[in-house]
């Protein structure tokens, strides 16, 4: 048993943090989410010489072989600097599907390409009518002569406005929230029939909804096996999952130490807030919320390279369902404790805060996860009933 | 980072279980699996069959005769224990005196103490509380005077657990009141046999007696029962403070009462299915499962973070004692919710193994009921003793945040 990083682990944390500290300091952070860009490509170019966007890629294809915990390395610090780019969707996400179900031409074509920093990817697999349910898709695939005809559309698709390609999620069989059906495929942003509407987000993010009129495509865009795309999807946002728990974990650290330097500094009735017990215990709620956050957030990395299906859900949905708690427990907290301090726009907790927030709306919020763990709960134990009358208490 | 036990960790979990099932005496294994009242002479021959094997002391280094395990092996063994339903190991004798003998008593009683307590030969309680000193221990007043070669103890102590079963008992007790409250306490090891001491019992809210006070009027207790130096006894007692809380993460407790609710809900019938199948009951267990998770994880992380190091753990066991007792009590409070009206049935008679239900009750009342709605009373206590939460809370604000 291994609570710590590896050396190797460390010293890319320290890159990335200082870094951070240099280049990416809270008014250049703020600058860059109004600009038009919503993000910065001088950062992105820096993560492609650090090796970053090449992480978690196999080495033949120029990657470092990194695993999920390598990944929650840098998302911890992707909250704490409230990093804009797309990196959940390009590397984590889209990146990590297409190592894991994409054709080895496919992989030798895109990998090195998105590794580089030269390709940007997004997930298109949420529908209007779905929420958070990735069985339900509606969009259609067709097929046609050599090809694929897909109808349909895509909502609040992250990262979809700098996006070079989106992996598209569509039905070439079976009906409505049928699992198998569902194909899954790579479109170039310039296909004739793909429309985009792009919006900011809430946290300083971009996004867009994806319009699909008759767009072809050819044989080659099919990832995967026709109809059985679904798995991978799902494994691709376990392990986002994974991620933005991480990426969660890491804002909490950073904004109980922010609120805590408050207490510290803020005086009031002639001593330091800090000194009263109401808000000493508030702030005792945030510490122990954030540290048991960051060991669910330990365990959804370490499984969420697993390939029992069953054991990374229960894994990853855990962690979500109780980060998602402990984030809107610390970020109301702190900002409760900054005063008016924390609803202005002008100081970083209420960038934190409203990250925190969004994060715990996406890929599943409280509900969607808590019932998915809950059901893997009740199974283990429906396993056992005769036990009850000897069991021990 | 790597949350997986080693091979050798594994096959000491395995070499422990084997021991446990092999060697735990069937009644004792029935009454404490079953709920029922444990007897004094359970865990005292259960302490013997653990000294036998070399097991008497699973926290103390080897040199005084305990196992010198590491704290993951500690807390392997205290996993399996609390799974296959053996008996919790007395903690005021083990875990809370033996650390302050070790660390700051004399050769003497080093030697003659601590054979006894592993040997399962004397039972300890512990002489903290007054009532006028809960939270605010530092403020106590049994005092005791020196004269000659003895002290005479004078005053009240509360709160006492299993003084009634107790050899001895270890008090804070003041030698002075000079300077602030924390310099005049000292560390007192006193025979329970001594003239003058007299033991009342203080019935609990599920009807147990669990707890007493005790009276000390004009008690010898002969000098060299002093641990320590004179006035330096409150430095000891918060060094026993910190093992004590050590001990009350719990989670092996946590996830056979996990284990327990489950099966429990899986019997239980609500709108004619099982009622864990009721999705808010269902969504209510996988609330506490997620809060058992993360402590696991943090204690585990805690815990490998001083595996290979002697100090011992700091303000951090706070938070470890915090959500332990919180996970107790709501795994207790859904066991007996799980139960419906069959919570309400008060039967005393019931916790005595040779208790049979009236054939027109047993009907409709399960045979794990009886002890449940008592559980949940009686652990109320856990976010109350050993440092109440708010004083964690204190803790956790002072000490590791600086406030």
């Amino acid at each position: 048993m291994d609570f710590n990083y590896s050396d190797e682990q460390l010293a890319l944390q320290q890159t990335l943090q200082k870094f951070i500290g240099r280049d990416y300091g809270f008014e250049r952070r703020r600058a860059l989410a109004r600009s038009t860009l919503g993000f910065s490509a001088d950062a992105w170019a820096q993560y492609a010489e650090l090796g970053l966007l090449s992480l978690p890629f196999p080495q033949e294809f120029g990657g470092l072989d990194g695993n999920a915990v390598d990944i929650m390395l840098v998302m911890e610090l992707v909250g704490r600097g409230l990093l804009l780019e797309p990196y959940l969707s390009s590397i984590v996400m889209c990146g990590g599907l297409i190592r894991d179900a994409a054709s080895e031409a496919l992989k030798r074509d895109l990998l090195p390409r998105i590794g580089a920093g030269e390709l940007k990817l997004a997930l298109a697999c949420y529908e209007a009518a779905g929420r958070y349910d990735l069985s339900r898709v509606a969009c259609t695939a067709e097929c046609i002569g050599g090809g694929w005809r897909l109808s349909g559309g895509k909502t609040v698709v992250l990262d979809a406005p700098s996006a070079d390609y989106f992996l598209v999620s569509a039905r070439s069989g079976g009906h409505a929230a049928e699992r198998e059906g569902i194909s899954l495929f790579l479109v170039a942003r310039e296909t004739a029939g793909l429309t985009l509407f792009s919006y900011p987000t809430q946290s300083g993010g971009r996004a867009a909804d994806l319009r699909l009129d008759n767009v072809v495509l050819g044989a080659g865009a099919l990832i995967g096996a026709a109809g059985h795309g679904l798995a991978s999807v799902e494994r691709a946002v376990d392990r986002g999952i994974a991620a933005l728990c991480a990426e969660a974990a890491g804002i909490m650290v950073a904004l109980n130490e922010a609120t805590l330097s408050h207490l510290k500094s803020r005086k009031q009735f002639g001593v330091p807030i800090g000194k009263f017990q109401a808000l000493q215990h508030r702030m005792a709620d945030m510490f122990i919320a954030a540290e048991q956050a960051r060991s669910m957030a330990i365990n959804a990395a370490v499984y969420a390279d697993s390939d029992d299906a069953a054991a990374r859900r229960r894994a990853v949905s855990g962690a979500k369902a109780y980060i998602d708690q402990a984030a809107r427990l610390v970020g109301q907290h702190a900002v409760q404790l900054h005063g008016a301090m924390g609803v202005v726009d002008d100081l970083i907790v209420s960038h934190y805060f409203k990250r925190l927030t969004m994060i715990t709306l996406s890929l599943g919020d409280v509900d969607f996860h808590l019932a998915r763990f809950s059901a893997t709960s009740a199974t283990s134990a429906a396993s056992a009933p005769a036990a009850v009358l000897q069991g021990p208490v | 980072m790597d949350l997986k036990y080693t091979a050798e960790e594994e096959a000491f979990r395995a070499e422990v279980r084997a021991f446990i099932e092999a060697e735990l005496p069937a009644d004792i294994g029935a009454r404490i699996s079953q709920g029922k009242r444990v007897r004094k002479d359970d865990l005292t021959r259960w302490q013997r069959i653990l000294h036998r094997h070399g097991w008497g002391a699973v926290m103390w280094p080897e040199r005084f005769g305990g196992t010198g395990w590491n704290v993951i092996q500690q807390h392997i063994f205290e996993e399996e224990r609390a799974d296959l339903g053996a008996p919790p190991q007395n903690a005021f004798s083990l875990k809370m005196l033996a650390p302050v003998l070790m660390t700051f008593a004399n050769a003497a009683q080093q030697e003659y103490f601590l054979p006894r307590i592993i040997a399962g030969e004397d039972w300890w309680c512990q002489g903290y509380s007054e009532p006028g000193a809960g939270s605010d221990l530092a403020s106590l007043r049994t005092s005791a005077l020196r004269e000659g070669d003895h002290y005479v103890v004078n005053g009240q102590k509360t709160w006492n657990t299993f003084g009634q079963y107790a050899d001895w008992i270890f008090c804070l007790v003041r030698t002075s009141t000079d300077g602030r409250p924390q310099q005049g306490i000292s560390f007192l090891l006193i025979d329970m046999k001594s003239p003058g001491i007299t033991l009342k019992p203080i019935i609990m809210l599920d009807g147990e007696h669990e707890i007493n006070e005790i009276w000390f009027d004009n008690v010898r207790v002969p000098a060299q029962n002093l641990v320590g130096e004179e006035n330096k006894g409150w430095t000891y007692a918060k060094f026993l403070l910190t093992h004590e809380r050590t001990n009350n993460a719990g989670i092996g407790h946590c996830k056979r009462a996990l284990k327990r609710l489950k099966e429990i809900a899986s019997v239980q019938m609500a709108n004619g299915r099982p009622l864990i199948e009721d999705l808010r009951f269902r969504d209510r267990i996988a609330q506490v499962e997620l809060e058992l998770m993360a402590l696991e994880i943090t204690n585990l992380r805690v815990l490998s973070a001083t595996a290979n190091e002697t100090r011992t753990l700091g303000p951090e066991v706070s938070v470890l004692k915090i959500k332990g007792s919180e996970i107790q009590q709501a795994l207790a409070e859904l066991k007996m919710q799980a139960l419906g009206p069959d919570a309400l049935p008060y039967l005393r008679e019931a916790l005595e193994m040779d208790w049979a239900a009236d054939p027109l009750f047993a009907a409709h009342y399960p045979d794990y009921a009886a002890p449940l709605s008592g559980q949940y009373f009686n652990l109320r206590k856990t976010t109350i003793y050993a440092g109440s939460t708010e004083i964690q809370k204190n803790i956790i604000s002072q000490l590791i945040l600086g406030l």
